[in-house]
């Protein structure tokens, strides 16, 4: 019903009649870039904001209200400081990797979005490996967070990046595994497929149990991989001052924040595509007028609504815990996290096998 | 008569260390401490607390002012406990002039006293939730404290630096409604104390992060003077309230909280434990609380006889004593204050050895230090 | 096998604590009537502080312009850190004779720590502290004040002090 297939391919047949081949691939490629860093901008400032609001009514408080109806201005004045305040250099710090760490994080999370479905026909590039490449492209950013901790000639930041290091080596292994079980009921990475394989119900019911477990532990894995609420040990308030961003400031520390919370949405709108049926209705095999009514909200609506609330836990996560400490991280992962997962995955392949799901 | 003179070399810093300051400026030093560490790896090989930071030299000004100017001076030692302080010097210029306050006043000091006692109970929650990750946890005990501080407002005039308690009772009588507002906190916090276990102290982040973590064993607890919650978390039986009872406390039911495994957790709740306690004592003193006399007479001024006299007290932090020499003049000639978070402070090191950078923001924040106490 | 078990149930437990935490806090977050933040400028005509603030020093007139300090210098010993001056002079009273009266009475609210024992001290209960806490000024002379200036506030009902 809502296909945005439509409406591109309406713009690309326009677009043919003007202009010559090469011309137009040019024309696409740069509105398609535009659409999705003005919408990259405009995600990171809902998340800021958000999380001020989330946090600020879990804390029995108000949250921003100043700036603007409700506070929310308050990001965008937030910005516009940021980009305004000096640039701080280091002394004998390694000035050319300090410079380039914001920026490899940001591309990291920005590579990402792109493949990503955000309603029928809403997606920049549909690769056969969609999932391969997420999770390749998600790894890349600890590549930024190490290099800014060593660069910076700072005791605090060189342990933050460390300990980073650390930890998303190990969780990586927690996000790709629980992955692997949707790919194994599937048998496809292209995430156009794994929706569509959703459209009689969600693999989270579909897949019953197993499912649900390493649906769990892929939340708690890509948290742990965004170093955000308990697992923030990378930055560490009050251990770390701020850990590997301690010596960044203006808009240099604006992107490691806005990378960060990038990367949760990111991981919270794989968790919805994967888990919870994407841009996908919520539909149940046998009810035709359940599912009508279903149909009828855009799919848009549906996909953002999934990953707002999964962020909502996400968050809820950070304001409630207290932080892990490094081994305590490790040991989690490496004794709880891993060996569930092992033996969930044997168990998702006997459901297969034997066409135990729905 | 010759000398001489060795060379001696002493090793601030060996080849493989890693040395990290952490302070004057830092979150969780929570003031203007500052813990020179020594690292391998995450691993912390050696505390150095560095204080002074903060030292106003107030037992050097004490000498200058009167008995009852002093008292302000007190206020700023330990901010947190500042009904105690005033408390701890009015007790010694009374044991000096051998003055007997009335009845109500007694009663109205150990009410004080208490509620202080939780309210800094309940900023050290808050503040140590933050220290270990737990965010929200802040502006819970914060919101709790500000009915503690409403009550002080309303009868001292100022939040946290009271100058209420002064030589001879209280300044001025309670007002007309401090005993239903207590009243009131007290059945609001008896509902609000269990939201802290639920939050926190159950937690398994929590407890795998502070069970067997900064053990401090009896014997240690005694050697470095450790007192207070911190000391009795070690099992070591320190409560002045207890063994030397002053004010109201000999009228009142006091269950000394002990606990024996002396690390992070006992610590931690044994000052859970100690807000339940408080509430009972002040339920059991709002009772006994007579109709009036709340200051007893004084001379205009105030000249201790000469010699010297030692009174302590239980703040919220500990054994807080005080060592006054008097030579029969207006102010004192010497004052010593014995605060409990100079003697709490250096077991940082001994605790913390072998031990995380994570567990020794726990572990300093288990010892509920107040920086300007321990400067002075 | 009991290890297994063991293992199992630790992981139960565990999540079953993390739960009930994020019960209190989720809570929180569905119950907008908790929320304890005052809005402070645009409640500044119902926030009240308690009759005993200890806002500044000041001293009530009668509608005559008459206060009652004498200018004894009680308020300027007691106080610890010298943020009161008096100034005495000489004038002719009714009879016709020399009496020490008081002259200018200077506070400093910058050094004040609002110990208040000046008033305490008082033997004519001439000073008070108002309610007033919004003390912030451009100029740091400001903050160095004359009481006895005519035309101060009136004298109000005695307070509960």
């Amino acid at each position: 019903m809502y296909d945005f297939s439509q409406l591109t391919q309406a713009i690309h047949l326009f677009l043919v009649q003007h202009l010559n081949s090469s011309s137009v691939a040019i024309v696409e490629l740069v509105l398609v870039g535009l659409l999705f860093l003005t919408m990259y901008a405009i995600l990171g400032l809902t998340l800021v904001y958000m999380e001020r609001k989330v946090c600020a009514f879990i804390q029995n408080r108000l949250g921003p209200n100043r700036v603007g109806p409700l506070g929310l201005l308050q990001t965008v004045a937030d910005l516009i400081k940021l980009l305004f305040k000096e640039l701080l250099m280091v002394k004998k710090a390694d000035k050319f990797l300090f410079n380039l760490a914001p920026f490899i994080v940001v591309i990291a999370s920005m590579m990402t979005i792109g493949a990503l479905p955000f309603a029928k026909g809403f997606q920049a590039i549909d690769l056969n490996i969609g999932l391969f490449y997420i999770i390749s492209i998600t790894s890349l950013g600890v590549l930024g967070i190490l290099l800014a901790g060593w660069s910076s000639n700072s005791k605090y930041s060189l342990l933050g990046a460390l300990r980073s290091g650390a930890q998303i080596i190990s969780y990586e292994l927690s996000v790709s595994l629980s992955l692997l079980s949707i790919i194994m009921f599937t048998g496809s990475m292209q995430l156009s497929v794994i929706v569509e394989s959703q459209a009689n119900g969600w693999w989270i019911f579909k897949g019953h149990i197993p499912v649900f477990i390493s649906f769990l532990i892929f939340l708690i894995a890509s948290t742990a991989e965004t170093n955000r609420g308990p697992f923030d040990i990378a930055e560490a308030e009050s251990e770390l001052t701020a850990g590997f961003h301690t010596e960044y400031s203006g808009i240099k520390f604006a992107f490691f924040f806005l990378a960060e919370y990038m990367n949760m949405f990111l991981s919270a709108a794989l968790a919805a595509t994967v888990f919870l049926g994407g841009w996908m209705p919520f539909h149940v095999s046998g009810f035709e007028g359940l599912n009508q009514v279903m149909d009828f909200i855009p799919p848009i609506v549906w996909f953002f609504g999934k990953t707002f609330t999964l962020i909502y836990v996400i968050m809820l996560f950070k304001w409630t815990f207290p932080r892990l400490r490094v081994d305590q991280l490790l040991t989690l992962e490496w004794k709880y996290l891993l060996p569930i997962n092992l033996v969930n995955t044997i168990v998702i392949a006997f459901v297969v096998v034997m066409g135990w799901y729905f | 008569m010759t000398g001489k003179v060795n060379k001696r070399e002493i090793l601030v810093e060996q080849n493989d260390e890693y040395i990290i300051n952490m302070g004057p400026q830092h979150p969780s030093t929570h003031g203007v401490l500052r813990f020179e560490l020594s690292l391998k790896g995450e691993t912390v090989q050696r505390v150095v607390p560095h204080c002074g930071y903060i030292h106003r030299g107030i037992e050097k000004m004490c000498e200058a002012n009167t008995y009852r100017q002093i008292i302000h001076l007190t206020d700023r030692m330990d901010y947190l406990s500042a009904h105690m302080n005033n408390e701890a010097l009015s007790l010694c210029v009374e044991k000096a002039l051998e003055i007997e306050i009335p009845q109500r006043a007694k009663i109205i000091r150990t009410i004080l006293a208490e509620l202080s006692r939780i309210g800094s109970h309940q900023l050290w929650w808050a503040a140590f939730g933050m220290d270990m990750g737990a965010l929200t946890t802040f502006f819970y005990g914060m919101r709790d404290r500000e009915m503690i501080l409403d009550i002080f407002e309303e009868t001292c005039g100022s939040r946290l630096l009271h100058s209420y308690i002064c030589p001879g009772g209280l300044m001025h009588d309670v007002h007309p409604d401090f005993v239903p507002r207590i009243k009131e906190f007290i059945t609001y916090f008896r509902n609000k104390l269990p939201e802290y276990d639920r939050l926190l102290s159950g937690n398994v982040i929590f407890t795998t992060r502070s069970k067997g973590i900064g053990k401090l064993s009896y014997e240690q607890a005694i050697n470095y003077g450790v007192t207070g919650p911190s000391g009795r978390g070690s099992g070591f039986s320190c409560d002045v309230r207890i063994h030397q009872p002053y004010s109201a406390y000999d009228l009142v039911e006091v269950n000394e909280q002990l606990r024996t495994e002396g690390d992070v957790y006992s610590r931690y709740m044994l000052r859970i434990d100690e807000m339940w306690e408080s509430m009972r004592i002040i339920e059991q003193l709002i009772e006994l609380l007579p109709e009036d006399g709340f200051t007893a007479k004084m001379k205009p001024v105030l000249k201790l006889p000469a010699g010297s006299y030692y009174q302590r007290v239980e703040t919220a932090r500990g054994e807080l004593g005080i060592y006054l020499i008097s030579d029969n003049e207006k102010s004192p000639a010497r004052l010593k204050f014995r605060s409990p978070n100079f003697s709490n402070l250096f077991v940082m090191d001994l605790l913390s050895k072998g031990h995380k950078i994570a567990d020794l923001v726990a572990i300093s924040g288990s010892l509920d230090l107040v920086i300007p106490d321990i400067d002075r | 096998m009991n290890g297994l078990l063991n293992y199992l149930k630790e992981i139960g437990a565990g999540i079953k604590t993390l739960l009930t935490g994020m019960r209190v806090t989720s809570g929180y977050f569905f119950s907008p009537k908790e929320i304890v933040t005052q809005k402070y400028p645009e409640n500044r005509d119902t926030l009240k502080m308690f009759d005993r603030f200890k806002g500044e020093l000041e001293m009530p007139h009668t509608a005559e312009n008459t206060h009652t300090c004498t200018g004894c210098g009680i308020c300027e010993n007691v106080c610890p850190n010298g943020s009161i001056q008096i100034l005495t002079h000489k004038k002719e009273n009714e009879e016709g004779k020399l009496v020490k009266q008081l002259h200018t009475h200077i506070y400093h609210l910058s050094m004040c720590t609002f110990c208040g024992l000046c008033v305490k001290n008082c033997p004519s209960d001439a000073i008070v502290f108002n309610q007033s806490f919004e003390h912030a000024v451009f100029d740091r002379q400001k903050l160095t004040k004359v009481l006895n200036k005519p035309g101060s506030i009136l004298k109000k009902e005695a307070k509960g002090l």
